[in-house]
């Protein structure tokens, strides 16, 4: 192989089928190793991630500035769709009720067992307080899309289930994150005391 | 209806690592191949890419991206 970026850029647009088998071979290299803890990816579902990850990439090559590798911007835009088909597919039978209603916690908390009396006071007010700005200061609509979130549902789910788009899914729950960090400043609490009372 | 403990304690952690101003997932994407290759060089990364770094810790998903990402770069044989 031996490209340059500006090569790879040249010979894609130019539909250079040299070209296109060795991404093919790089992506399938990369995405083998990038996609090596999940289960599910196996070879046929590599196949498809490639061949879909090639059509992304030739249709955004102008978008490629040359501020990295080509191939090191390519295999992120291979990893990503891979990664939102695994997703799609794992969550594409869930309903976002069924998501929201799920009593059980998220699982990825680790939980604190060396709390001393006072830390675990001050964190079940801060957490009374968290509680009470949400109710307040958020919409139904932020509620739904933060608690779907923190129960691991994909934002691409997440923002069909609600006739939106991921874009405008980020700008909702990051609106809604920085309303309950200005309801938070507002009760006196810093970024920094919050970190280190959840980290603690 | 009511969020348990645990989230509340992940939203909390979460609120406090937002800013004012963030990237979102497709601007992340748009960057992450350049973030990784510095962060790989060990040299602290320049300006434009903060956003990325700063993005990386509230978003599951792309952080999940990035981790893959690295996994090529960090392996030996990473086509090139
Ligand atoms: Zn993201």
């Amino acid at each position: 192989m031996g490209r340059d970026n500006d090569r790879w850029v040249e010979d894609l647009k130019a539909g250079d089928e040299s070209a296109i088998a060795d991404l093919r071979d790089a992506l399938r290299r990369n995405l083998r190793k990038a996609l090596s803890p999940h289960p599910r990816a196996d070879e046929s579902f590599l196949e498809d991630a490639v061949q879909d990850s090639i059509l992304r990439i030739i249709q955004r090559v102008n978008q490629f500035q040359g501020r990295s590798r080509f191939l090191t911007w390519a295999t992120s835009i291979a990893i990503h769709v891979a990664m939102g088909e695994l997703r799609r597919k794992r969550w594409q039978d869930v309903s976002l009720d069924d998501v929201i209603s799920d009593a059980t916690g998220s699982p990825n908390f680790a939980i604190d067992r060396q709390a001393t009396p006072d830390a675990e006071l001050e964190r079940k007010s801060l957490r009374a307080l968290m509680e009470r700005v949400i109710e307040e200061e958020l919409t139904e609509k932020q509620r739904t899309a933060l608690r779907a979130e923190l129960k691991g549902m994909p934002q691409a789910e997440i923002a069909r289930h609600l006739g939106s788009n991921r874009n405008a899914m980020y700008k909702l729950t990051h609106d809604a994150r920085k309303k309950l960090k200005a309801g938070l400043e507002a009760a006196g609490y810093t970024a920094t005391d919050v970190a280190t009372m959840v980290t603690r | 209806m009511p969020l348990s403990k645990q989230e509340i304690d992940d939203l909390l952690r979460l609120v406090g690592l937002t800013e004012r101003t963030e990237i979102n997932c497709e601007q992340c994407l748009a960057l992450v191949a350049e973030f990784a290759e510095q962060k790989l060089t060990g040299k602290s990364i320049h300006e434009g890419l903060v956003a990325v770094e700063q993005h990386l810790t509230v978003c599951s998903e792309c952080r999940e991206e990035y981790e893959a990402l690295r996994r090529t770069l960090n392996d030996k044989s990473f086509a090139d």
